[in-house]
């Protein structure tokens, strides 16, 4: 005993240290993250004043600029569209603690199954071809999912690091397509595939393509999949512990399998809807780092597709503002990318507020 | 002959920036964390080394800045998964995002203050990045171009990896950090200063991703700045850690093997036409099919750290 107490007075106990607290309750824990994405945009702000230019011009420039003009306010739901929809779909396997990365993958997977539908079967009606497309997409996006999680519930294999790298085969499949099979041998110059015809194109509806009603629908779908059903039950529990899943004799390779092709599915049809409704045509852009925004927007939006939508809409117009921002300023486009990282790194900073607090020595004895 | 031999130096060369972000990584994995930043800090490094290596004329500086720049950007991520505990996964992709932003967004400003608006290294840096040719040796057949022929990053790489095997397989700092990735809680127990070590692993990691970067924009692109220079490396370094087996030294020679996969299709004879996009999708396939055979044979040797991904938390357990 005294040994004993001979040596806890001689180890110091560390300045500070870390504990976890009961949760914060919801108001609290929104008004930290507020207070995250405010000291963000000052950070930010600190920046663009360092490098002589004044911060609020800018914010305002960037704000106006995505809805200064009916154009402008379309483009910004254009880069919306796919920006939501594959967060959502990503939702879905972070939910379960499926680490899916393949995002960009399954979306460009999505966008290769709907065209080849647009290229070689545009005579067919177009109700038809448009289902055919969106099917195809969902298909396309889903197996690029369902692939890892069968390695994944088999072999225990990193789906991290599988996600990862199959959207960088997808990715060379289309320069594939492009330069061999698919290469539209009307265009004499660069390789490149075909536009599609009008008829393989998505509608447009109130000025923007008909990808806005899709990207709705599947929010609605996502939530009410999330919160309602058996199945979005099914992957909660699977999220916080297979064990329990199992003990409650769920069939836990089946969700894992059914969800990623859902999952994948999603952000197939958003590939889909990039392809017929934005670019027209298939290109090895059509992802365009769509995937990888979208894992941190469905971070961001702890998972929630209410929150996600928001947070989405706010980086859309910092994407859509940061163009005006280039042509006003001669800032480069790429402050969006970085005020997205650093707005990032602040709430990712403030999350553990949410979770954990530091106790200081002192405190900590007088606690005790 | 001269053809294979110029095919064996074209690739060790091309897969040298590959090998730095490799390394980088390996280290970051071996403490449990999964930094899919490689990119944003090999960007960051990029344009670090090549705005000192302008503004100095000096290239040990522009490599120590290239360094610090990429250890600077890791400790953003150290800082937060490692004290804030925050998403490994998210955490890098952000990163990632931020550095590629972040150096176009400082070099597009740059050019835009330039009087030509072009960047470009001065002459003096650019000479001593040239591939070195020592009297006598690099002129002996076959031994010359292949040993004494390439530009010096290749060199550091080398000893760079070698280096770090030696650290992390021969030093008992080395054998706690890799306990510290298998294990976190028993790496506590023992007495290891797991959060330290956490932190000075990523960051050295990051470091030597920056020096990677440097490579893309001083050698690949010729010392002249472009937006996005990294073009995709880090995530092949990433591919290359599986692939190598979290091994340095098997870094080494796999970084040749994806570096000749890169050149492939320059030196592949006309008559076999496979289409050019089969060539620079090999790495991934290829890491796809290694993340699989070991996952089936369940190699403990040869996978990734058992805690890599997670984060610790002393009082959870």
């Amino acid at each position: 005993m005294s040994v004993e107490m001979k040596r806890t007075k001689k180890s110091k106990e560390p300045l500070i240290r870390t504990v976890k607290r009961t949760e914060l309750s919801g108001q609290k824990a929104v008004l930290l993250r507020i207070a995250a994405l405010l000291a963000a945009l000052v950070a930010g702000g600190i920046f663009i004043l360092a490098i002589g230019y004044n911060p609020v011009l800018v914010y305002k420039t960037m704000i106006s600029g995505a809805f200064r003009s009916k154009l402008a306010f379309q483009g910004t739901v254009k880069v919306l569209i796919p920006l939501l929809i594959t967060s959502l779909g990503v939702t879905l396997a972070f939910k379960m603690k499926f680490w899916n990365i393949g995002a960009e993958g399954q979306l460009i997977m999505g966008a290769v199954f709907a065209s080849y539908f647009a290229l070689f079967h545009d005579t067919l009606p177009h109700w038809i071809l448009m289902i055919l497309m969106v099917l195809g997409g969902m298909l396309g996006g889903g197996l690029m999912g369902l692939l890892p999680a069968y390695f994944k519930s088999k072999f225990n294999t990193n789906e991290t690091l599988f996600t990862l790298m199959l959207n960088y085969i997808a990715l060379n499949f289309v320069v594939y397509l492009r330069e061999g099979p698919w290469r539209d041998p009307n265009s004499p110059g660069y390789a490149k595939i075909a536009r599609f015809s009008k008829n393989a194109q998505l509608d447009k509806v109130f000025g923007i393509h008909a990808g806005w009603i899709i990207a709705i629908v599947i929010l609605i779908f996502v939530s009410i999949y999330l919160y309602v059903t058996k199945r979005g039950y099914e992957i909660s529990v699977v999220g916080e512990s297979q064990a329990t899943a199992k003990y409650a004799g769920m069939n836990v390779k089946k969700i894992v399998l059914r969800t990623m092709f859902l999952s994948g599915g999603i952000c197939g049809i958003a590939g889909m809807i990039e392809a017929s409704g934005s670019a027209v045509t298939l290109t090895s852009g059509i992802a365009g780092g769509v995937g990888f925004t979208a894992i941190i927007v469905a971070w961001l939006g702890g998972l929630n597709p209410f929150y996600i939508f928001i947070v989405a809409s706010l980086f859309s117009i910092m994407e859509k503002g940061s163009s005006v921002v280039e042509s006003t300023f001669g800032l480069s486009g790429a402050c969006a990318d970085v005020l997205q990282g650093i707005i990032l790194f602040f709430v990712l900073g403030c999350e553990f507020f949410v979770r954990y607090q530091f106790v200081t020595r002192k405190e900590r004895g007088a606690r005790a | 002959m001269s053809m294979l031999i110029k095919f064996i130096a074209v690739s060790i060369a091309s897969g040298t920036p590959i090998l730095f972000g490799t390394l980088g990584e390996i280290i970051t994995e071996k403490v449990g964390h999964l930094n899919l930043g490689v990119e944003g800090m090999m960007a960051i490094g990029a344009c670090a080394g090549f705005m000192v290596g302008m503004s100095t004329d000096s290239f040990l500086l522009a490599l120590l800045a290239a360094f610090a720049a990429g250890a600077f950007a890791a400790l953003i991520y150290a800082v937060l998964t490692v004290t804030f505990m925050a998403n490994q996964n998210v955490t890098g992709l952000t990163l990632t995002i931020f550095g590629v932003g972040f150096a176009n967004f400082c070099g597009y400003y740059a050019i835009g203050k330039s009087e030509s608006g072009t960047l470009k290294l001065p002459e003096n840096i650019t000479a001593q990045m040239r591939n070195i040719n020592i009297e006598g040796l690099s002129d002996i057949p076959v031994i010359g171009p292949l040993l004494f022929s390439y530009n010096p990053f290749v060199y550091i790489g080398i000893v760079t990896a070698l280096l770090l095997w030696f650290y992390l397989r021969r030093t008992k700092t080395g054998l706690n950090t890799r306990a510290i990735g298998e294990n976190p809680a028993a790496a506590d127990a023992a007495g290891i200063k797991v959060t330290k070590w956490k932190y000075i692993n990523i960051c050295l990691g990051g470091g030597i991703c920056g020096i990677g970067g440097a490579y893309t924009i001083m050698i690949i692109n010729k010392g002249v700045w472009i937006s996005d220079c990294v073009g995709g490396l880090g995530w092949i370094a990433v591919a290359l850690v599986i692939f190598a087996g979290w091994s340095p030294v098997k870094a080494i020679f796999g970084s040749f093997i994806f570096g000749a996969l890169r050149q492939l299709k320059y030196y592949v004879p006309a008559a076999i036409t496979i289409p050019g996009a089969f060539y620079d999708m090999l790495p991934y396939l290829i890491t796809t099919i290694v993340l699989i055979a070991t996952s089936i044979r369940t190699s403990r040797e040869k996978s990734q750290p058992e805690a890599c991904g997670t984060n610790y938390f002393r009082e959870e357990r």
